[in-house]
């Protein structure tokens, strides 16, 4: 009996909820894209034990997917400080362009800085930039009404655009679309460096600022003041007006927040891959940060496991791109992340049918 | 709730099922190693009518003629290119890894030096003179110069006003090589004919400026010219464009564009791309693969030529045509030389 209700506690809990339904959601979705591959003419299981065994079968695998686990924390933690203020941020995308070229604009003209200096001035650059990308529209929402989701995309046309022109016409290497290389000193080291069993793969330790940018987000929203006032304005604005909360302070701050934290992208690709800015080097990171923060239930740590996922989606579709056509690869990985999201209150129900089904039995 | 669950469930059963049955059937043996080719695409992926659809045409034919097996990959974004090289490299069966596009050249440096004992090729790979060419790469080169040569014939034999055009989109070496190979043909056949020439600008924004292009083309037909040939990507759409609304002639560039403005593209010269990826995994696969110097695709490797099929068939006199078709000859026979810049 005694052992019947501690079963009972443990599924219920909502933490254990919180924890299985996602993976509930990922399995089914599988299930799901393997009709999808069967209509290729692939085999699944071949196609799935491919998708398994090369991204965490293999530290060269494991290497790729905390590589591009990385941008998608920035993305998702991006997006989900500006969700706890009740903002819609799409603009990451831009954010993070902006933020990056930055990173390697100011790379390329302070050789000879020592590293102590130009690595953080080289991630002050990239949240400086993103941090006014995420400002403008948090201003203009805040003194304007104006939407930040028209705002925040029409500032992804302006950042590309802008992006697109100064690397094809002014900073860069000529017959390539990439900047020069930023200053030796900015670099971030790879992980190859120190442990050569990831060898060949570029994750390097801008995940572990990605870590850090988690739990200063994690502290900021739970534990500080203005973290409170954050929360107040996003549950209700005008509560927190009437209780003598700057609701416009609060918009603004959390955009400039948000716009930063995406700016902080640069620092995967630029200080710590590529060593230079790229035109096209992100296709959709930033978009993909708001299917990671609802994943993450804009947690700063759920947002964490779930960049976790994404990444091994996005690296896993490229691992399986030599079985199945492109096309599929997104399908799959848009069946995962709707089931994901859309599935919670099926799930919850059929996990507690499951539960009370469970307790009948045992009672019997 | 209970119609969900056992819906979902005899899905998931009856797939299941389906696919240990055909597990069973399927059990390949492992291709041997280094028989296989693999190949990355530029991140317009399959479906561009450029490059990438001709590099696949490429290894059809490798296929369908040769026998050989192949993998490729799309890429999605700019960090993925180099992770599908080390992808395809990594695996034991395959022996030559294509890229296309010279986007690929970074990338296929720095895998090439990882992989020693596979082969690297990389379409319109970029030289740079501080860096020699890993030797287990070849740059794939066209000589564009002799293709331009013959439209630019076309061009002089068929011009009525003894003036025509040529509009490039970046100055640059590169399209210099279209221009001069050009203007050597158009004088070799009427030298009396003047060429106009024109470049939209100096930056890689050259090539994505239509209204540009119009622009300059428009102002070409109305100085005279009546056959206008561009190096110029999208920025040539928009001489299509003024060549239907002045109702004279264009060239198209590195496909055959006549759909562009059909009636009114007198030809195109082509980039073949597939040749290129098709001879080289035939030399490859002979034992011949010689890397670490380029591989250079002019018209006796048939890597360029002029578009004449049968819809613009018509446009061009058959008189004019015996007489490309002879210069070509001399141009393979060394004849001619063509100039480069």
């Amino acid at each position: 009996m005694a052992d019947q209700t501690k079963r009972r506690h443990w599924l219920e809990h909502p933490a254990t909820q919180n924890f299985l339904i996602p993976i509930f959601a990922v399995v089914l979705s599988f299930a799901v894209g393997a009709i999808f591959i069967l209509i290729v003419g692939q085999n699944p299981f071949q196609v799935y034990s491919v998708l398994f065994s090369q991204t965490l079968g293999t530290s060269y695998g494991i290497g790729q997917l905390l590589f591009k686990t990385t941008p998608l924390i920035f993305a998702g933690l991006s997006v989900a400080i500006c969700f706890k203020a009740g903002l819609f941020n799409i603009g990451a995308e831009g954010q993070l362009q902006i933020g990056a070229f930055m990173t390697a604009l100011v790379g390329m003209y302070t050789v000879g800085v020592p590293a102590f200096l130009e690595i953080p001035l080289l991630i002050l650059a990239g949240m400086i930039g993103g941090g006014i990308w995420g400002f403008i529209p948090g201003y203009l929402k805040a003194k304007t009404g104006a939407h930040e989701v028209i705002n925040t995309i029409m500032l992804n046309f302006i950042a590309a655009a802008l992006v697109s022109f100064f690397v094809t016409n002014l900073f860069n290497v000529p017959a390539t679309v990439h900047t020069p290389e930023i200053a030796p000193t900015g670099k971030i080291p790879r992980f190859d460096t120190i442990f050569s069993s990831f060898s060949g793969s570029p994750v390097n330790f801008s995940i572990l600022i990605a870590i850090l940018a988690a739990v200063a987000v994690w502290y900021y929203v739970d534990k500080t003041r203005y973290g409170y006032e954050l929360r107040v304005v996003g549950l209700n604005s005008k509560a927190a007006e009437y209780g003598g909360i700057s609701v416009a302070k609060n918009i603004i701050l959390s955009m400039t927040i948000g716009g930063a934290i995406a700016g902080l992208v640069g620092t995967n690709y630029v200080m710590g891959y590529k060593y230079y800015f790229e035109e096209g080097f992100s296709t959709g990171t930033g978009f993909m940060g708001i299917a990671v923060a609802l994943l993450g239930n804009n947690n700063p740590f759920g947002v964490i496991l779930a960049a976790l996922l994404f990444g091994m989606l996005e690296y896993g579709g490229l691992v399986i791109n030599t079985m199945v056509p492109k096309e599929l690869v997104s399908i799959l990985q848009a069946i995962v992340i709707i089931f994901v999201i859309s599935s919670n209150k099926i799930f919850r129900k059929i996990l507690v049918n499951f539960i009370k089904k469970r307790t009948l039995r045992v009672n019997d | 709730m209970k119609k969900v669950i056992s819906a979902v469930l005899s899905v998931l059963v009856l797939t299941s099922s389906t696919l240990l049955f055909e597990s069973c059937g399927k059990s390949q043996p492992s291709a041997p190693p280094n028989s296989e080719v693999g190949l990355v695409f530029d991140v317009g992926g399959r479906g561009d009518k450029s490059f990438n659809d001709q590099a696949y045409r490429g290894l059809v034919m490798a296929k369908d003629s040769l026998g050989i097996k192949y993998q490729y990959i799309e890429p999605g974004g700019g960090s993925d290119r180099e992770s599908a090289l080390r992808q395809l490299a990594s695996q034991k069966s395959i022996g030559i890894v294509f890229g296309v596009g010279f986007i690929f050249t970074d990338d296929i440096n720095q895998v090439a030096k990882a992989f020693p004992n596979k082969k690297f090729a990389c379409i319109d790979y970029t030289y740079d003179s501080t860096k020699a060419v890993p030797k287990n790469v070849i740059p794939i080169e066209f000589r564009e110069n002799e293709g331009s040569f013959l439209v630019g014939a076309i061009a002089g034999m068929m011009t009525k006003t003894n003036i025509v055009g040529f509009i490039g989109g970046m100055e640059s070496p590169l399209i210099r090589k279209f221009q001069v190979g050009y203007q050597a043909g158009v004088k070799y056949v009427n030298p009396k004919c003047k060429v106009l020439v024109a470049y939209a600008g100096v930056t890689g924004d050259a090539f994505k400026n239509p209204a540009k292009g119009k622009e300059l083309a428009l102002a070409q037909y109305s100085r005279g010219a009546d056959i206008i040939y561009h190096a110029a990507g999208v920025t040539g759409l928009g001489v299509f464009d003024a060549a239907r609304e002045m109702k004279k002639y264009a060239i198209g560039v590195d496909m055959d564009q006549w759909n562009e403005a059909p009636g009114y593209v007198l030809t195109s010269m082509v980039k073949k791309g597939d040749v290129a990826v098709y001879d080289i995994i035939k030399e490859w696969k002979e034992g011949k693969f010689n890397g670490g110097k380029p591989r250079v695709f002019g018209l006796k490797d048939n890597g360029v030529d002029f578009v004449y099929d049968k819809e613009n068939k018509p446009l061009i006199p058959e008189k004019v045509y015996k007489k490309v078709q002879q210069l070509r000859q001399e141009i393979i026979e060394r004849k001619i030389e063509v100039p480069n810049e």
